[in-house]
């Protein structure tokens, strides 16, 4: 079970938390024309990446925040995590 | 019964407290302090069971976890418990075990034919005797097997007993109470490091309550002893007994298995059976110690035939012999520490030493007490079928190819020896690439992945002062680190005898024209001969020669047989070990009951249950309850004899005619507040929400971006700034997550703050065309007619001094009200509309007459917004805006959402007007075409119309729109019934929707 710091709450284990896949995927803004491509690739096309990956959890059983985590998909370690809002360089 | 093995003297049992337990049937006595194997040895038995593939006798071969053999039935307590190992079952009074894996019994066993079949049982004889013919195998070869094999019978009946699990965090947790993990503990506790030391043995010390070594003055045991009761004292320090650490998982999370009770006759009251523990330590010492490794030779599989520290175990602890007349092999200096404790209690064994010429203080020691030494000697096969009787042995050439004259000498046991193999499962579960240490021929751990650090025999230190030095320093360093205190501790003067080198030997070569069975994995009957054909048929990796051979895939997951098994692949296909790798060590180290995993989440608490505030009215009133979500709803009242279908259908006429209230608290209620909230509502749901003036509510249907509907409800404008959201009951969580994932991270520059108060509020329905009249009645002050409150109209008031809302929406189609009193007036509420409500013939309806009444008026709930439908298909297309974006519309545009045919909702009526229609039932164009009928739609919700009296459903049916008029075929193979039907609209009452409106 993964150990995720909450940078509002702190460590907390996995079960207080739910998944909510890749950060980096934007929505397109709202009124604007975009191609189906565009679409489709927010909608459904992520990267199954090994490795490095910055990912979206919420603190369902906490906080209630959602938060980035940036973790290994093959070894879990977790190497930061972030706010919301929170600038990464 | 005399325990004829019994010594005298000397074990660390309670010889004041005598036991008596039942093997197969038959009574015998033992000690407190016993093991089940400890006492069956004492009695003089050593066959407890039957191979798995053989059916071969099968004895006692170890004292602990890595037992292959004895595994037993167990019978407790009026429970029984399989796959329990006789080696780790603490006696007690009136335990009984049985046999497993023979039939009729455990002496005389029709699957030993196997054993003169075994010519055609070799490696991967599952996947060829068995493949033709085709259809035997169903019939006649799976049942066969299936009544041939198994290692126990899992108990049909419900376990009453109780498990729990438990959380902890510690700075250090340290696996294993040998010399190693005591040091450390020791080292770390005195510097204030909170500890949990973890033994899975009843008793502490590990090797030290069988070796004979001297610690600060003291014996091995009492300076256990003397650590154990000092750590007991200390608040920092948790020592646990009878407890395995099984798994490492992620970021330093360990799993325990405590066995609470399992030596009891009885789980005392109130005490859980078993305990699972869930540690996250900052840092994990591993000192988990080694299993001594057997040499193979032939038939070495035979009762009688056991490691020699187990042998020594049972001497030394439980005070039993193994045998009167033993015979040591072993290939390095262990075995003449069990010969020379033999000795000891006036046994005469004889040593075979594969060894040339070893020298060594141990050795000196043997040959000065007398104990007769064979050097360059090797069993080659021990004879005897149900227990050992002699062995055949023989001198062997320096260069371990060739035998002498095979000599047969007489033994009724043979305790083998072939060095020590680290216990290295959790630090190669933690992550850590495990490397090969040619000295001892065995993996070690290699550089930590997590925080881990394995140490002691463990880590392939086998001296006693190396490991304790190591292990004092780790400890002390450790948690230093965590704690900032330097505690120095003085470090105890260490006497132990040194070894020599031992021989890196471990298979005898057959004799000329034998060809003896030589087995490496003893649970799944794995021998020399099956690794050969597997290597012969290609199979080159060693996770698949496992897999073709079942080497090590037993419960005792091969912990003494891997490293046979890798030296024999890495001989044959002329590698080293570490080129050839071991395979992969997976969690649980040993099993662990399936109780223990599911703990107190079982019966009705294996979720969580919600009850509304007026949960015991409802009960009193002769509610029959259901499962909605998490929450218990009402599902209807039954009266007299009343079934499900006559009282629900009696309770919706009663909405029909006059008017029901129903207990609507488990609609999800979600607050929202801030100056942004209308644009959020906005682009959340698929209608315009920016024009909704205060005081009115408005239905509003919500998609995920890919366009499905995810949810509908009614939201209501209470004051500027402020919204009221309902969700359904089986959405309300998944909404406010949704809500809070676009205010969070999509749109953060909205000003808007969301809160679930679904448990905050408690609902009531009042529907039907006397509702108003009931309102008035509960509300005098209020003005509650049609201009007053009218359909979508919101007021805030006052139940008899209780704040109140009310909002004037309608589920039913029925002219109705829903009030919302905080919840701890629910009852209040709830009891003040039964009272006023009886001059109106109010009723409650539970949610069966609620999804009649929505039915029959083509409202749409969960069984048609089921996760595949758009607005389109369920006919909410009406508020989809035009004007703005919301979240999913781009999706709307997909050619399969906008296509002519597409699946719309209709209303279904059978032609007979009497059948009722299954739900999930599919409707055809054609009964009688042949399979696979193509399937045009689905039946998603059915009930009995009050309002026409006969049965409707609705479905969701291809080109839907087009459908109306059509006769059609409604099927459902599960019920075996054809149902011809017409297709009719969705509104099958008051298709204007003029009631709600009146």
């Amino acid at each position: 079970m993964l150990y995720i710091k909450c940078p509002y709450c702190g460590m907390r284990s996995q079960n207080e938390f739910s998944y909510g896949g890749d950060a980096s995927v934007k929505r397109p803004e709202l009124n604007k024309e975009i191609s189906d491509e565009e679409w489709d690739n927010f909608v459904y096309n992520r990267k199954s990446l090994r490795g490095k990956h910055l990912e979206l959890w919420h603190h369902l059983a906490g906080c209630r925040q959602w938060i980035k985590v940036e973790r290994d998909t093959a070894t879990h370690e977790i190497f930061n995590t972030y706010k919301a809002d929170e600038v990464i360089s | 019964m005399v325990q004829k093995f019994r010594l005298e003297n000397g074990g660390l049992i309670n010889r004041d407290k005598k036991l008596s337990f039942k093997f197969n049937g038959k009574t015998y006595y033992g000690y407190e302090g016993d093991t089940l194997a400890s006492a069956l040895i004492a009695n003089g038995i050593h066959l407890v069971g039957r191979s798995f593939k053989y059916h071969r006798p099968r004895g006692f071969f170890g004292a602990g976890v890595d037992e292959p053999y004895a595994i037993v039935q167990l019978y407790r307590n009026n429970e029984t418990e399989p796959n329990i190992k006789a080696t780790e079952q603490e006696l007690f009074e009136g335990l009984e075990a049985k046999s497993v894996n023979c039939w009729p019994s455990v002496n005389f066993d029709i699957g030993a034919i196997n054993n003169f079949l075994k010519i055609f049982l070799p490696a991967g004889f599952y996947y060829k005797t068995f493949m033709w013919p085709k259809s035997f195998w169903y019939r006649i070869y799976e049942p066969f097997i299936r009544k041939a094999a198994g290692l126990g019978v899992a108990s049909t009946k419900h376990d009453k007993e109780r498990y729990e699990h438990k959380y902890e965090y510690c700075d250090l947790l340290i696996t294993g109470s040998g010399p190693s993990g005591l040091a450390s503990a020791y080292a770390a506790a005195k510097n204030g490091a909170r500890v949990i030391l973890a033994e899975d043995k009843p008793r502490f010390g590990g090797s030290l309550l069988t070796s004979d070594v001297n610690i600060g003055n003291q014996s091995g045991e009492d300076w256990a002893n003397s650590i154990i009761s000092e750590l007991n004292e200390m608040p920092n320090v948790v020592v646990k007994n009878r407890s395995q650490v099984f798994g490492y998982y992620d970021h330093n999370m360990l799993v325990m298995s405590e066995k609470v009770s399992d030596h009891l006759p009885k789980t005392k009251k109130h005490h859980p059976k078993q305990r699972l523990w869930y540690i996250r330590a900052k840092e994990v010492l591993i000192s988990s110690g080694s299993i001594e490794r057997p040499i193979v030779f032939g038939n070495n599989d035979t009762p009688g035939v056991m490691l020699s520290s187990a042998a020594k175990e049972y001497l030394k602890v439980y005070g039993v012999l193994v045998g009167k007349n033993p015979l040591v092999f072993t290939n390095n200096d262990s075995g003449y520490e069990t010969a020379i404790e033999f000795k000891k209690n006036g046994i005469n064994p004889i040593i075979l030493d594969t060894r040339v010429n070893p020298q060594s203080e141990i050795i000196d020691e043997a040959i000065n007490q007398g104990i007769k030494i064979k050097f360059s000697y090797v069993v080659v096969a021990a004879q005897g079928y149900k227990k050992v009787s002699s062995a055949d042995i023989a001198k062997i050439s320096d260069d371990k190819k060739q035998l002498g004259t095979v000599e047969n000498i007489k033994c009724d046991c043979i305790c083998v020896s072939g060095f020590w193999t680290p216990t290295i499962h959790l630090a190669s579960q933690s992550g850590n690439k495990t490397k090969f240490k040619e000295e001892i021929d065995a993996f070690v751990p290699g550089t930590s992945k997590q925080n881990e650090r394995t140490l002691g025999a463990a880590n392939g230190t086998f001296t006693l002062e190396e490991t304790l030095k190591s292990s004092f320093t780790a400890g002390q360093d450790l948690s230093k680190k965590i704690t900032n205190n330097d505690n120095k501790i003085s470090f105890p003067n260490v006497v132990e005898k040194k070894s020599s080198q031992h021989d890196k030997f471990w298979c005898v070569p057959l004799p000329k024209g034998k060809s003896y069975k030589r087995f490496l994995d003893f649970q799944n009957d794995v021998a020399v001969s099956d690794i050969e054909i597997a290597l012969k048929e290609g199979y080159r990796s060693i996770e698949h020669v496992k897999r073709y051979t079942t080497l090590g895939m037993a419960t005792d997951q091969g912990k003494t047989s891997n490293l046979n098994g890798l030296q024999l692949v890495s001989d044959i296909e002329n590698k080293v070990v570490p080129a050839v790798g071991h395979t992969t060590f997976r969690p649980p180290y040993t099993p662990i009951s399936i109780g223990a995993i599911v703990g107190r989440e079982v019966g009705k608490h294996s979720k969580p249950i919600r009850k509304s505030p007026m949960h015991s009215w409802h009960e009193k009133n002769n509610a029959v309850f259901v499962d909605a979500g998490v929450w218990l709803r009402p599902r209807y009242y039954k009266q007299g004899k009343e079934n499900l279908f006559e009282a629900s259908k009696r309770e919706a006429k009663n909405v029909r005619m006059n008017v029901g209230v129903c207990d609507v608290t488990t609609l999800g209620k979600i607050d929202i507040k801030g100056p942004d909230s209308a644009e959020l509502l906005n682009r959340v749901y698929t209608n315009a929400w920016l024009k909704l003036p205060v005081g009115k509510a408005r239905y509003g249907v919500m998609l995920r971006e890919d366009g499905i509907v995810m949810d509908d409800g009614t939201t209501t404008r209470v004051s500027e700034n402020h919204y009221h959201m309902t969700t359904t009951t089986a959405q309300a969580a998944n909404v406010l997550s949704h809500l809070e994932y676009y205010l969070q991270l999509v749109w953060p520059e909205l000003n808007v703050n969301v809160v679930s108060t679904t448990e905050q509020w408690a609902g009531a329905a009042i529907a039907g065309p006397k509702s108003r009249k009931l309102l008035e009645k509960l509300f005098p002050n209020n003005d509650v007619s049609n201009e007053g409150l009218p359909f979508m109209g919101y007021l805030e008031s006052d139940l008899f001094g209780v704040k109140a809302r009310i909002f004037r929406i309608s589920f039913s189609g029925e002219l109705a009200y829903e009030v919302n009193v905080e919840s701890n007036n629910g009852n209040f509420m709830w009891e003040k509309i039964i009272e006023l409500g009886q001059e109106f013939k109010v009723q409650p309806y539970g949610t069966e007459a609620l999804s009649t009444l929505r039915i029959e008026m083509g409202h749409v709930a969960g069984s048609e917004l089921d996760g595949r439908t758009i607005s389109y298909d369920t006919s909410l297309e009406g508020l989809i805006s035009k004007k703005k974006d919301f979240i999913g519309k781009r999706s709307l545009n997909r050619e399969a959402f906008t296509s002519d045919d597409r699946q719309k909702i209709v209303g279904v009526v059978p032609l007979d007007k009497k059948t009722s229609i299954p739900e999930g039932s599919h409707l055809v164009k054609d009964a009688k075409a042949p399979l696979p009928n193509k399937k045009l739609g689905h039946i998603s919700a059915s009930c009995w119309s009050v309002e026409h009296d006969n049965p409707f459903s609705l479905a969701i049916l291809k080109d839907g729109k087009n459908m109306i008029g059509e006769k059609l075929f409604v099927m459902s193979p599960l019920k075996n019934k054809v149902i011809p039907v017409e297709i009719v609209s969705s509104h099958y009452v008051d298709p204007k929707g003029e009631r709600v409106r009146s």
